[in-house]
């Protein structure tokens, strides 16, 4: 670890994944994430082997980092929720191919072109695979400055690990915001474990396809079901969520990235008040934590999930919970950013008109 | 005895999935020699698209990597930069580099990407089967221009290829044809001279084969490369569209 | 203890520069901080602002919806902003630019000559300094020296001179709060 940098989000996803060993970017320019694709201009100009291109539209950039990624190279591309939209159609391909990459999207407003406002409408477009056919990608929700590097870090691991695209859910806020962050030391490229399966010539060796064709209805069932397989090891082994004053609550806020930060102020505005509620915060969407919401009904009996949508993540959490819970919602879409007071008003309202520390 | 014809050492042995008289094998067989006379196969990495030659990784006996639909350029654009030292080729149906794939194409070309681009113009979608290519004849039929592509309705057909040697950064194009022996030997030495383009690292280069489909032009294999003869060629003309090797 | 304040004028005037200054200060003197800068749209036209939230404990918004403070350099700020800030809080505004008086009876409000103040001080440049210095006057928790060493990090200069009118902004603007002015 160096010494603290006061760095904007963009820059640290950007600085995190050069250390992560990528050499490779290609982007877009979209509102609010240019500063990223600006740092890696420059960043990837300096380290051997850095490349850089900017690319002639987010489908060209999604494609180039298919190729790399043939090539078994670690490869980012970013964009902003229009430009995911078009990157839907590459990352499908990345899922059936099964090659490793990582993608940011820095969310704003929408639909449509909607506004460059911080905004969580993306949810399910990110949580549900996003383009066509059967898959899941990886997606983690960083809440803060040290969180963006961390999860850059990992999400390179992972896609690498699981042959599996990520996805780093920001939103606006999370890409201009400037916080403290401590880098962890670039890695040595030559460490990264072998991969066996490249494109680099058939050189001594039986040449290799990599395709995600396979139009024998066996051999594709199959293969989703291997996709399948592969998917509940990640579940198994990735899952987390991290809580703030859960273990006498009754009530707890469920928020992530930018929502997290704000309702973790409201928390602490309402345990002033008395109130016995508490904060759980998914840091991996995908995998959703389901099994730790199970556990935590065991002594929550109100969740409020609070998106700057008008409620994307609240399905997950009724589904994990199974009906056994109540689920309330507080959504501000549009990119607007409610402030903790807001979010600690929502809480009391629910909070005194449920009774909720009269119960057993 | 001497053994005077044989399979390249490139290609697999494999039964080619292709209809009677479809250029594609023929185009096929003629990179695979290619790629064994200039012994690059094992630095060679090929983009197969969408399209009836999606299942060009059966036959090439190299690395290939799967590109979605049009994103050949793009793809190889990303192999390419990764690995300067290979030999990287997109192989694209005209529906793929010239309608979907335009802008990456445009954009692989104009940046100079050392890579090469084979281009199978055979006038139709045939693997979706027969709808109206980019570069229909006016007047051709097809499954969605029935009676003949009208002008008023469909606009002309494009001359990608023309548009490519605007670009600053190619460097080799050429439109041959495969519709006779002279013009199969004739596209061979237009292949080689693009990979030897790329593998010199001169800059973008392309072939255009204008390639038969009987099935969808619905014409036995002898009346489609009649067909080209007497009228496909008045419309793309054969020529080196442009050539700037000898002046790198 | 949680400040947040809306740094707020023309491009070009220093605005973004000194929030980053006083972030980066706050930073090394083991706080915690954010900085969220005006982006897109709304910083074209050539105006500018930025929000700096500094507190000892984990900030949870970097958002001001009601800032403690609010430097204003321009009159489309003090527009803008005086309506925003919480009452008790304070205002500090750049009283050579800003011909409109403010309204709020509610808030502390401090008029600084700070273009006059640079002007005699022999750069007209370091009215960005001045505001900071007052501004720093005010919230007490970061010292001359601190915010010199954040500036020394931040524009990564050694020039001896130019930094030392820096400070000398910093300091006559500390002091025309502290007299009261």
């Amino acid at each position: 670890m160096g010494e603290k940098k006061l760095l904007r989000g963009s820059h640290i996803i950007a600085e995190a994944a050069v250390r992560a060993g990528c050499r490779f970017y290609f982007g877009y320019p979209i509102t609010p994430q240019n500063e990223l694709t600006e740092y890696m201009s420059g960043a990837l100009a300096s380290v051997p082997g850095g490349v850089f291109i900017q690319s002639e539209s987010e489908l060209a950039a999604i494609n180039m980092v298919i190729g790399v990624s043939m090539t078994g190279k670690r490869v980012m591309t970013s964009s902003s929720s229009p430009g995911i939209s078009l990157k839907q159609e590459g990352i499908s391909y990345l899922a059936g191919q099964e090659l490793p990459a990582v993608i940011v999207n820095t969310m704003r407003g929408g639909p449509g072109l909607g506004n460059i406002a911080p905004s969580q409408g993306d949810y399910f477009q990110a949580t549900r695979g996003g383009g066509h056919g059967d898959y899941r990608t990886i997606v983690l929700a960083p809440g803060s400055g040290q969180e963006l590097a961390d999860f850059t870090r990992l999400a390179f691991d992972y896609a690498d690990k699981y042959r599996i695209p990520v996805m780093i859910l920001g939103d606006g806020m999370m890409g201009q915001m400037m916080e403290p962050v401590e880098f962890p030391d670039p890695i040595d490229l030559d460490s990264l474990p072998h991969k066996s399966w490249v494109l680099d010539g058939a050189k001594g060796r039986e040449s290799r396809i990599i395709k995600s064709l396979i139009l024998d209805t066996a051999a594709m069932e199959e293969h989703n079901w291997k996709l399948y397989r592969k998917h509940e090891i990640i579940e198994r082994e990735i899952t987390h969520v991290e809580t703030f004053m859960i273990e006498d609550a009754y009530m707890a806020i469920v928020a992530y990235g930018t929502a997290s930060r704000i309702a973790k102020g409201a928390v602490k505005k309402v345990r002033e008040m008395g109130l016995k509620v508490g904060l759980i915060m998914p840091k991996t969407l995908w995998p959703f934590p389901k099994k730790f919401f199970l556990e935590a009904g065991s002594f929550i009996t109100d969740f409020l999930v609070f998106e700057m949508s008008t409620g994307q993540m609240v399905e997950d959490v009724e589904l994990a919970l199974r009906g056994r819970r109540r689920v309330h919602f507080y959504g501000r879409p549009g990119g607007v950013v409610p402030t903790p007071e807001e979010i600690a008003k929502a809480v009391t309202t629910i909070y005194y008109r449920e009774q909720i520390d009269r119960r057993d | 005895m001497k053994k005077v014809f044989g399979r390249p050492k490139s290609m697999k042995a494999a039964e080619f999935h292709y209809c009677p008289g479809c250029g594609h094998s023929i185009i096929h067989r003629l990179i695979a020699e290619v790629i064994d006379e200039l012994g690059i196969q094992e630095k060679i990495i090929g983009v197969p698209p969408a399209g009836c030659a999606v299942l060009a990784y059966n036959y090439f006996d190299v690395d290939m990597g799967e590109a979605p639909h049009g994103r050949g350029a793009a793809v190889a654009t990303g192999i390419k930069r990764s690995l300067p030292d290979r030999i990287v080729f997109s192989y694209q149906g005209d529906g793929d580099i010239a309608a979907i794939g335009t802008a990456e194409t445009i954009h692989a070309a104009n940046r100079g990407e050392l890579i090469t681009t084979i281009f199978v113009n055979n006038g139709v979608y045939g693997m979706t089967g027969g709808q109206m290519a980019p570069t229909t004849l006016v007047g051709q039929d097809s499954t969605t221009t029935p009676g003949g592509r009208r002008l008023e309705r469909d606009g002309f057909p494009i001359d990608l290829s023309e548009m490519l040697a605007i670009a600053h950064g190619s460097v080799y194009i050429e439109r041959t044809s495969v519709h006779s022996p002279k013009h199969i030997i004739h596209t061979k030495k237009a292949i080689k001279k693009a990979f030897k383009t790329q593998i010199e690292g001169l800059g973008f280069s392309l072939v255009e084969i204008l390639s038969p489909c009987p099935t969808n032009w619905k014409m036995s294999p002898i009346k489609a490369n009649e067909f080209i003869n007497s009228t496909i060629i008045k419309n793309f003309p054969l020529k080196v569209i442009k050539d700037e090797v000898g002046k790198l | 203890m949680l400040i947040k304040t809306i740094f707020s004028g023309f491009g070009g005037q220093g605005v973004l520069m000194i929030g980053y200054v006083m972030a980066v200060s706050a930073m090394r003197e083991g706080m915690n901080v954010t900085y969220l800068p005006a982006y897109g749209a709304e910083v074209r036209g050539g105006t500018a602002n930025c929000t700096v939230s500094i507190s000892d404990e984990e900030i949870a918004s970097p958002v001001a919806s009601s800032p403690d403070y609010v430097v204003a350099f321009n009159k489309p700020s003090l527009v803008k902003y005086e309506g925003h800030i919480k009452p008790g809080g304070t205002l500090l505004v750049n009283s050579d630019l800003v011909d409109l008086e403010p309204v709020r009876d509610d808030i502390e409000i401090f008029r600084i000559p700070a273009i006059t103040m640079a002007k005699e001080l022999g750069n007209e440049k370091s009215m960005n300094m001045i505001m900071l210095g007052a501004y720093s006057a005010k919230i007490k928790i970061i010292s001359i020296d601190s915010l010199m060493n954040g500036l020394v990090e931040v524009v990564k200069a050694k020039n001896a001179s130019r930094m030392e009118i820096n400070r000398k902004g910093l300091e006559i603007g500390e002091q025309y709060v502290l007299k009261g002015a």
